[in-house]
């Protein structure tokens, strides 16, 4: 292809030459003509297009059929195998059935109907008559109300209006019928004393359990028992794990929320909420498989990559006379994704 | 009444008739079907879009009717003991129970399911690929601004009539997605926490929630939708709908097939191959096994969890937003004269600001690119994307930000199938956020003129025919068939505006607005190619035989 000098994008003479006047435009040469098909000129491919729409129309006659089959023929109590197998009979029934009317009728416009194209006006959506007309009612209905030669009846039915709708927005009020305490946020199952326990058994832990590398996801006990169960296990699910002491490295005031090592922490993730599964046990990372927030363990869960911007709440622990391991007490912030009230 | 004189001069003949004539006599409608019967409607395929999405809508009313009858939007605890062996005696919602039983204890229930999910994906699908559709052809062009505004309203009506279907059978997948919209509306500064609250009738998860979005997905929202189809429809009519360019089709009339019966046997046929085609697909390919993910529970989570497509924009913009900034961190804690409150930014930007934009622009476009080109016509004849390049190149660079959302809401599936690193990906993912839109606006728009300027080389000089032929002093040419007059039509009448300069106003001051406006016209409209006009084509004609010349040019071409 070459770099036409006269079809530059560009260059001013097009420019100049491209003016929207008429002379300058093709003139539109019309509808083109029909070209007839097959089925227009040669009875014998009309029959065989009529041949074909039928045994489409029987194809789907045949489909319901066979959702019948697949409907009746299985036993209801049998294998996940056969409810797959009675699922692709009813699914290829139906798509049979319904493919075999939609692509007859579609075969059938297409060769048999008459395919002239046709031309149509199209009518101004509505005339300038009208709109002076309906610009002269509104004006005219607003003067014989009045509203505005009088202000006092047009500044109180606004504010009547105004206030009206509020009873129906404090109505809602009681989709959460509490006394709306923010404070519930901050606080979790755990305190003192409270045993670690397995998720979802909620059998204790015993430290001596805990291998160096192992993970627990962990509830605390009595949680199993507890009446708002999933509410309580939303904040307080907790991941425990032992690695070399030397690798941890607690901030000052938090060296004994350990024990020899043991460290448990919110499984809330910090971003939005979703449970940090997965535990890395080579690298002491734990990451969130919804936004791949990651967190270092050694590093007290500090954020080292993705969308969250705070660790993961420590939870204090220590091992109780039994040898199991239990709460310091509760989480000293709030856990999972902040909120306007956190502070 | 004179519709009793009428029928005393009219005797029908024909059985058709008799009918006619009852009705009529009644309750009206001759001058509905004289008015409709053979109204004339353009045919293109791209024109189906839209029909996917009414069809697909009648099909969830259809599956989804069903659905309800055996679907118990109860979290109540209960105890599973139904046929689904891997589940039995797990503890779980009614809601999921029920999920369970449609799917393995209802004949045909697991079939219905798979249509519901199907059809709904296909949906919200079909509504996005239909704007896009209008978009790139200015199909939402005076007069049918307020249809664009109606379909961009069905969009999200769409996507959250397909998240509070998602949600219901409270499965561990579907509420590990409420947790995550919980901690993207705790992040709204001031009343989010509230909204939080009455949203999930206490802390979450709460026991509502699943009747309450049962409410939305089966009465409110599919209501709404109705109402807005209709109110599409309508306008439709009022507007008649819009044409491709090409020989034959103005602005002034409507050049297709006559709906009765052409038209009506072709849309309704579709509609049959639409059900078929969404039959197939619930019959061949699994969706949404929620046997597999267990019932809601907060502890653990699926690794690869995805949410449906419509959702995963706003899913990947979690994802790719940083917690920390080049060392700045993304949670600010403002202090106020009562405390200190949290404003998390990491969380509340992303889940807004992305699809804020998206839809603003979708939204005002329109009157945007009005108020440019000062064009105040109606529009009936579509644009092709390519005669219009800043348009089409705006409208690739918001699908390709969409687009790098979307796959960031699959960085992990990504990182896991190409084995690369997570990390990596969302790196890349980041940087492609600023520049993807950029270099697709530029290469798009070149494609177009590219495009406008083989659409002005085959008007001038024809179609290559493959035809090599060696003239007698040795050189080969190969030989251009001149187009037919209906095919270059369709090449040349478009129309290819400029630069609209700044012009003063009532008070002769040019203020600057429209200086700005002139900059954004010459922005818009400054690279262009020009149609080719009855002299060009003369010209190229005119000098002596067209092979020749195109030989001629060609060597040109390889000389530079």
């Amino acid at each position: 292809m070459g770099d036409h000098s006269h079809d530059s994008p560009t260059g001013s003479d097009v420019v100049a030459a491209a003016g929207q006047s008429e002379t300058e435009r093709f003139q539109d040469p019309g509808i083109p003509p029909h070209r007839p098909r097959l089925a227009d000129t040669d009875p014998r491919a009309a029959k065989r297009a009529e041949r074909q729409v039928a045994i489409l129309f029987a194809v789907s006659v045949i489909g319901t059929l066979l959702f019948f089959v697949g409907y009746f023929a299985f036993d209801p109590n049998a294998s996940i195998g056969t409810l797959r197998l009675q699922n692709l009979f009813l699914g290829l029934g139906t798509a049979f059935a319904m493919l075999g009317i939609g692509v007859g009728i579609v075969h059938w416009a297409k060769t048999l109907m008459p395919d002239h194209e046709v031309s149509e006006e199209r009518h101004a959506i509505r005339t300038e008559d009208d709109r002076v007309a309906a610009e002269k009612i509104v004006e005219d209905i607003l003067e014989e109300t009045g509203i505005k030669r009088r202000p006092l009846i047009r500044n109180t039915i606004i504010g009547a209006l105004a206030l009206a709708p509020l009873p129906a927005i404090v109505m809602f009020r009681d989709l959460d019928n509490s006394s709306l305490s923010v404070d519930r946020l901050r606080h979790t199952m755990w305190k003192e004393g409270v045993r670690l326990t397995r998720d979802p058994s909620g059998t204790p832990i015993k430290a001596s359990d805990v291998t160096i590398g192992s993970a627990f996801h962990v509830i605390p006990e009595g949680l199993n028992e507890s009446p708002n169960k999933l509410e309580e296990k939303a904040k307080a699910v907790v991941l425990l794990m032992r690695l070399d002491p030397a690798a941890l490295h607690p901030s000052p005031g938090r060296e004994d929320w350990g024990y020899n090592g043991i460290v448990a922490y919110s499984k809330i993730c910090t971003h939005v909420g979703c449970p940090v599964a997965l535990y890395e046990q080579q690298t002491h990372h734990l990451l969130c498989p919804c936004h791949q927030s990651t967190f270092d363990l050694t590093q007290e869960c500090k954020v080292i990559f993705g969308p969250a911007n705070r660790p993961l709440p420590q939870l204090p622990i220590k091992v109780d006379s039994e040898g199991y391991l239990v709460a310091q007490s509760d989480f000293h912030e709030p856990v999972g994704p902040s909120y306007w009230e956190r502070g | 009444m004179s519709a009793s004189t009428a029928s005393t001069n009219y005797t029908p003949k024909t059985k058709v008739g008799r009918i006619t004539n009852f009705v009529d006599e009644r309750v009206g409608g001759s001058g509905i079907l004289r008015e409709f019967g053979r109204k004339v409607f353009p045919d293109h395929w791209s024109f189906m879009f839209g029909e996917v999405a009414l069809y697909s809508f009648v099909i969830l009313l259809l599956s989804g009717t069903f659905l309800t009858f055996f679907f118990d939007p109860s979290m109540t605890e209960t105890v599973y003991k139904g046929s689904f062996v891997p589940l039995k005696g797990v503890e779980m919602s009614a809601a999921y129970n029920s999920s369970l039983n449609i799917s393995f204890d209802i004949r045909g229930g697991l079939f219905m399911r798979q249509v519901h999910h199907w059809a709904a994906l296909l949906f919200v699908a079909s509504i996005a690929v239909h704007m896009l559709r209008v978009f790139f052809t200015g199909a939402f062009r005076k007069p049918r601004e307020m249809n664009w505004v109606v379909g961009g309203f069905l969009l999200i009506l769409a996507m959250a009539e397909g998240f509070t279907g998602y949600s219901l059978p409270d499965d561990l997948l579907s509420g590990n997605g409420l947790r995550i919209i919980d901690g993207v509306i705790k992040s709204i500064p001031i009343v989010g926490t509230y909204i939080s609250f009455f949203l999930f009738g206490g802390e979450f998860p709460g026991t509502h929630i699943i009747s309450r979005l049962y409410t939305l997905h089966i009465l409110l929202i599919p209501a709404i939708i109705l109402l807005m189809i209709a109110v599409h429809l309508f306008m439709v009519v009022v507007h008649k709908h819009t044409q491709y360019p090409g020989p034959g089709r103005n602005d002034h009339n409507v050049v297709g097939y006559p709906l009765g019966p052409v038209y009506a046997a072709k849309a309704g046929g579709f509609f049959f191959i639409v059900f078929g085609v969404v039959a197939l697909m619930a019959a061949a390919f699994t969706i949404n096994p929620i046997w597999n993910y267990g019932p809601y529970d907060p502890s653990p989570v699926s690794a690869g969890t995805q949410p449906d497509w419509y959702i995963g924009f706003v899913d990947g913009a979690l994802r790719l937003m940083p917690g920390w900034l080049f060392g700045i961190p993304m949670e600010w804690h403002v202090p106020l004269p009562w405390g200190t409150n949290t404003l998390t930014l990491n969380v509340l930007l992303p889940a807004l600001v992305p699809a804020g934009i998206i839809f603003a622009v979708l939204f005002t476009y329109p009157w945007i690119e009005r108020w440019i080109t000062k064009d105040n016509r109606e529009h009936h004849v579509l644009d092709r994307p390519r005669n219009a390049p800043t348009r089409t190149a705006i409208g690739v660079a918001g699908f390709i930000l969409y687009c790098v959302m979307w796959a960031a809401a699959s960085s992990d599936l990504i990182a896991t199938h190409f084995h690369v690193s997570l990390n990596d990906v969302t790196y890349w993912l980041r940087a492609l956020f600023f520049i993807g839109p950029i270099i697709g606006f530029i290469v798009s728009k070149r494609i177009s003129l590219a495009l406008q300027r083989k659409d002005r080389e085959i008007a001038l000089h024809g179609r290559e025919t493959g035809r090599i032929v060696r003239l007698p002093h040795g050189e080969f040419i190969e030989v251009h068939a001149p187009v037919d007059e209906y095919k270059r039509y369709k090449l040349v009448g478009f129309e290819s505006p400029l630069p609209l300069p700044a012009t003063p106003n009532a008070q002769g001051v040019v203020d600057r607005r429209e200086k700005r406006r002139a900059k954004l016209s010459r922005w818009f409209f400054e690279d262009r190619v020009a149609p080719v006009t009855p002299r060009e084509l003369e010209a190229a004609h005119g000098h002596g035989h067209h092979e020749e010349i195109a030989a001629e040019e060609d060597k040109k071409a390889v000389i530079r």
